[in-house]
């Protein structure tokens, strides 16, 4: 049950986490965001305080009256029962996907639908919105993805497995933070096949001709 | 794009703890009414948790949706639907009353995060990814002086917002209505937010502890 892990070493920033507490960020951001909490309880309670100034905004907000009658038309609300809330899938203790992911995935890795994308990687494009696209990535032991640069924003959280890119390794729970100005080419770590989750808000940039023109069957 | 980070910068007066403390006890006279008050919501959740209590649930009532639904029009929802999403996220209110716990968010917190997601859903139409859930743990009680605890480092939070100068309270405002884009968001709030985080991270802990 516990997915706590004690080395994570790679956090979110204070701006995405604002933007998740005030709800500003594209759903496969936020699906991104949502997993890496689940596994980081650093990262859980600096939302935890970023939800608060939300609380005191709200507080501190101008009230504007509800129209007559809305409470008892709430109560009423409250005994029809409402739409049901979908229950939470529980998810298997010894299961890879935090629980927001097992939500999108349907399940665990043994559901995923991955797609070959050349050189023994794989990926599975997760249902969002389209500000941003989430996909799943299957990196082998030891290989890498193609070089490349960001238009946009690029988070990267590893749920298996580890990666080192120009910058620093990354281990499970770990989020990479990438934006306009980086270049890199994520390795997988030698030790085991690689999983990550990949979030972006524009479409990436490889350097090389081949992987540019595998770029619209990406969908990346 | 144009981004907010020098206007969020620390206001001077206002860098490190000493000066969070300090903000804390200039608002100290209004935070004894406030300390009650918040209370008061704790145990009225408690009540609705407990025995369904729809005078407890009025009286949350009174007090929240009125601000749910300043908080939903000025995010851009017209009067009609704001007043259809308060009326709402007040029902999840009660509905979810027993995943309320006072020793990891205050209830202005949590209503806050059932409209925020309320207005996802409604004016955006996406669904809110949601980390995993942490259940209370073995004792549901656990600790009233954790719990007493968070409510006065959310009230000092209050002041401490509430005392910023207007240009950066407004930028804060801003990025919680939802009319600023994360790139917009800078990293500095000016807010004294590193208390809070401790004390919420202390509850984690100990949860943790409890659950295995």
């Amino acid at each position: 049950m516990t997915m706590k892990n004690t080395t994570i070493d790679h956090h979110l920033t204070d701006a995405l986490l604002m933007a998740y507490a005030a709800g500003a960020l594209p759903e496969a951001f936020n699906l991104t965001v949502a997993a890496h909490i689940s596994m980081c309880d650093e990262c859980r309670a600096r939302l935890g305080a970023f939800e608060c100034v939300g609380g005191a905004v709200l507080e501190q907000a101008e009230a504007v009256p509800m129209s007559e009658g809305s409470l008892g038309a709430t109560l009423a609300r409250i005994r029809e029962g409402g739409p049901a809330e979908a229950p939470r899938t529980p998810r298997p203790a010894d299961g890879v996907l935090p629980a927001p992911l097992h939500e999108y995935v349907g399940g665990d890795l043994d559901v995923v639908r991955w797609r070959p994308v050349g050189m023994g990687v794989k990926q599975a494009i997760l249902p969002t919105s389209s500000e941003a696209t989430a996909r799943l990535l299957y990196i082998p032991a030891g290989a890498a993805v193609p070089d490349h640069g960001h238009r946009g924003t690029e988070l990267t959280l590893v749920l298996q497995g580890a990666f080192v890119d120009e910058t620093d390794r990354f281990g499970p729970g770990d989020i990479e933070i990438a934006d306009e100005e980086m270049d890199h080419m994520p390795v997988a770590d030698i030790g085991a096949d690689c999983i990550c989750l990949a979030a972006t808000d524009a479409s990436l940039r490889f350097r090389g001709i081949g992987p540019r023109l595998a770029q619209p069957f990406l969908r990346i | 794009m144009a981004t907010v980070e020098c206007a969020l910068s620390p206001p001077p007066g206002l860098h490190g703890k000493g000066a969070g403390r300090e903000a804390v006890t200039c608002g100290a006279t209004s935070d004894l009414m406030e300390k009650t008050e918040n209370d008061d919501w704790v145990a009225c959740m408690t009540a609705i948790r407990d025995a369904q209590d729809e005078a407890a649930f009025a009286r949350l009532f009174g007090h929240f949706a009125p601000r749910v639904k300043a908080f939903l029009m000025r995010s851009g929802a017209d009067a009609t639907l704001a007043e259809e999403c308060a009326q709402e996220a007040m029902a999840t209110l009660w509905n979810k009353a027993h995943l309320f716990d006072p020793a990891r968010a205050s209830v202005a917190t949590w209503v806050f995060t059932i409209a925020r997601n309320r207005r996802i859903d409604a004016l955006r139409r996406q669904k809110r990814p949601e980390p995993e859930d942490l259940p209370w743990g073995p004792e549901p009680e656990r600790d009233q002086a954790e719990a007493l605890a968070l409510q006065q480092e959310t009230d000092q939070l209050g002041v401490a917002l509430a005392q910023l100068p207007e240009k950066q309270r407004d930028l804060i405002e801003k990025a919680y209505f939802g009319d600023l884009t994360h790139s917009e968001i800078a990293e500095q709030t000016g807010l004294p937010l590193g208390t809070i985080k401790s004390r919420i991270r202390l509850a984690l802990d100990r949860l943790r502890h409890a659950m295995k």
